[in-house]
């Protein structure tokens, strides 16, 4: 060890002596290196020297051209602007276009008086390389947030934290999603409610409930089994239950919190979100279990458009002839299997965040999330309308499903033929001896 | 009174993670909860440059417009909290929060938020301050005590800035003067409407 340390003493103190040409051209190339390989800091230190300065275009036109450049976005020749003009001044200028009063005199003094032409010296730009600054400075912060939010472009960088997620710097989608819960949702959501139930009341004001025509036979006939209604009323019990606690995540602040106080509401919204993320599961499955049930039975087909162009028998005392669904519940069915659906999957991927969905994702779940929902709420209070209030002899279908055959007959005719033909083929097999609805 | 604000000078930045260590361990933040975090941005090409980003405790905060039981507040300094015992973990200020603030354990069913947390400007929560209670609900209040955020206060290289939003505009201003480039403020636009002139 200590010879070794003895023997670089020795090399040292031999230097002057014998090695001094060596050592020089040994430190050429070095000194060579940031010339031509464009060392930025050499660059830098070379053009903020006095001398250099002088064969420079002044800052003045530097700060002319600059204005120029800059409109049009992408940072151009960083490498030049920041090598020809001391960096202080270059980024001074490129962001509120003045020159920092700390670095103003920059002008040669000595001839201002000849108007020489202004040749711009071409052997001064050996900076080929990119300044370790980059793009830094071209555009400030401010700049760039103000651009992408314009744009609608997250500002994504690298986190060293395992969170992935966590790399978004800033997202501006999220004043889209404050506007759309704050407005667009709620008035989506209170127009279709609110405006439902103002129709309803008004046709029942108008309509008034629809009876049995023929008056009640007193003669029953099954209308659903019990898996339907169990199915019926599992879909039903979760989606009412899912609405209100949705709708009051969206307008209980406002309704109910003034009203109750803070904790009290902070517990009902608690319950609610935990009661609408179990529910999810059991409405799910109604949905299913209904599209396997009855989709057959809600297949579109040519007497769907009688019954559509006939009111439905909501205008006016027609009935027109449908078989075991009309064309306004396979309007519901339809409405509830394919929204419920998208409503669902939507709210499961938001029950999982960041399973499927990133943050813009979410977003976007959400708003489809919501307004469907809206629109499901004001279809199904319709639905429930008609089911209860608005008909008479209707809701023992899903109640003790039975419905009257009277009912049936003028709501459902051809079901009700349907049923009685198979009835007969049942009891007789050998059909057609006796006309149907003989008995 | 002031109003606070936070402001990341990112040419002074090394990525260094100190105030997200700082800030865990001041507030004994719990595991896969990050109140702060360094983003570095144009990573390994010229121009990166890393930006120390938490809550900005911004004006007209989107996280308190949209917060369904409203359980957010603003103190007198313009810090905004918000109150533990009245959030539901509903996860719509992470949907609007322009930062990615808010932070949520993960409990209960599915991936269901347990109570949002973030950073609190070192300022605790609604809990009365310096108590056994706000500090296991919301770490630690260095505010009460009259000191600013830890993060700012032991950033080694001033990077980060905590104070009243004119006094570090200022500082900010007075240092991209000196050395003739700075890249703003990142977040102040978004957070406050404004920005900081040089």
């Amino acid at each position: 060890m200590s010879a070794l340390r003895n023997t670089l003493l020795a090399l040292a103190a031999a230097a002057p002596l014998l090695g001094a040409p060596v050592l020089a051209t040994a430190q050429a190339p070095a000194a060579q290196a940031p010339a031509a390989g464009a060392q930025p800091g050499a660059a830098e230190r070379q053009s903020s020297d006095p001398q250099v300065k002088q064969a420079l275009p002044s800052a003045a036109t530097t700060q002319q051209e600059q204005p120029q450049n800059d409109g049009a976005g992408p940072p151009r020749g960083t490498p030049e602007i920041q090598g020809r003009v001391p960096e202080s001044s270059a980024a001074g200028t490129n962001e509120q276009r003045q020159a920092p009063t700390t670095t103003a005199p920059t002008r040669p003094t000595g001839t201002p008086a000849a108007p020489q032409p202004v040749v711009p010296p071409q052997p001064v730009q050996p900076i080929p390389a990119p300044s370790p600054m980059g793009e830094r400075g071209t555009l400030p912060a401010a700049e760039l947030e103000l651009q992408n939010a314009l744009k609608g472009n997250r500002i994504t960088g690298r986190v060293s934290i395992p969170d992935e997620k966590l790399a978004v710097l800033v997202q501006p989608e999220g004043r889209d999603w404050r506007a759309f819960r704050n407005g667009t949702l709620m008035w989506v959501g209170g127009i279709a409610v609110l405006g439902m139930l103002a129709l309803l009341a008004l046709f029942y004001l108008i309509r008034g409930r629809i009876r049995v025509q023929s008056g009640w036979s007193g003669r029953t006939l099954e209308r659903f089994n019990f898996f339907e209604r169990m199915t019926h009323w599992m879909t039903a019990g979760s989606f009412i239950v899912l609405a209100l606690s949705g709708l009051n995540l969206t307008f209980g602040r406002h309704l109910i919190r003034p009203l109750i106080g803070p904790e009290a509401f902070t517990a009902l919204a608690d319950w609610g979100k935990i009661a609408h993320n179990f529910l999810a599961f059991p409405f799910t499955l109604g949905v299913l279990v209904m599209l396997l049930m009855w989709a057959r039975d809600n297949l579109p087909n040519r007497l769907d458009w009688v019954w559509l162009k006939n009111g439905g028998g909501f205008i006016g005392n027609a009935h027109p002839q449908a078989g075991r669904f009309n064309a306004g519940q396979k309007g519901i069915f339809w409405i509830t299997v394919l929204g419920g659906g998208v409503v669902a999957i939507s709210g499961f991927l938001l029950m999982f965040p960041f399973f499927l969905l990133d943050i813009a994702g979410q977003q976007w779940g959400h708003m489809v999330h919501g307004t469907l929902s809206m629109l499901l709420i004001a279809v199904m209070l319709a639905h429930i309308y008609i089911g209860t209030l608005g008909m008479e002899g209707g809701f023992s279908a899903m109640g003790s499903g039975r419905v009257d055959y009277n009912w049936a007959r003028e709501h459902h005719g051809m079901w009700v033929d349907d049923e009685l033909k198979r009835a007969h083929e049942a009891v007789r097999p050998e059909a057609a001896t006796r006309p149907a609805g003989a008995d | 009174m002031a109003r606070m604000k936070f402001l990341c000078d990112s040419d002074r930045c090394i990525e260094c993670n100190a105030c997200v260590t700082a800030c865990k361990n001041e507030h004994e933040v719990p595991w896969g909860i990050n109140r702060r975090r360094v983003v570095t941005l144009n990573d390994g090409k010229p121009g990166e440059r890393s930006i120390s980003m938490a809550c900005m405790h911004c004006t007209d905060a989107p996280c308190a417009a949209v917060c369904p039981v409203s359980c957010f507040y603003t103190t007198a300094d313009a810090i905004v909290l918000h109150d533990k015992d009245l959030c539901i973990g509903c996860g719509y200020c992470f949907y609007a929060c322009p930062f990615g603030a808010p932070q949520y354990p993960r409990v209960g069913n599915f991936g269901g938020r347990g109570k949002m947390d973030k950073c609190t400007y070192c300022a605790g929560g609604p809990q009365q301050d310096n108590t056994r209670a706000e500090y296991v609900q919301y770490g630690a209040n260095r505010i009460a005590e009259g000191k600013l955020p830890l993060c700012a206060e032991m950033c080694s290289t001033k990077a980060l800035l905590a104070g009243d939003g004119e006094i570090i505009a200022s500082i900010y201003k007075e240092r991209v003067q000196r050395r003739g480039y700075g890249s703003g403020a990142w977040g102040w636009r978004t957070a406050y409407r404004e920005t900081v002139e040089v």
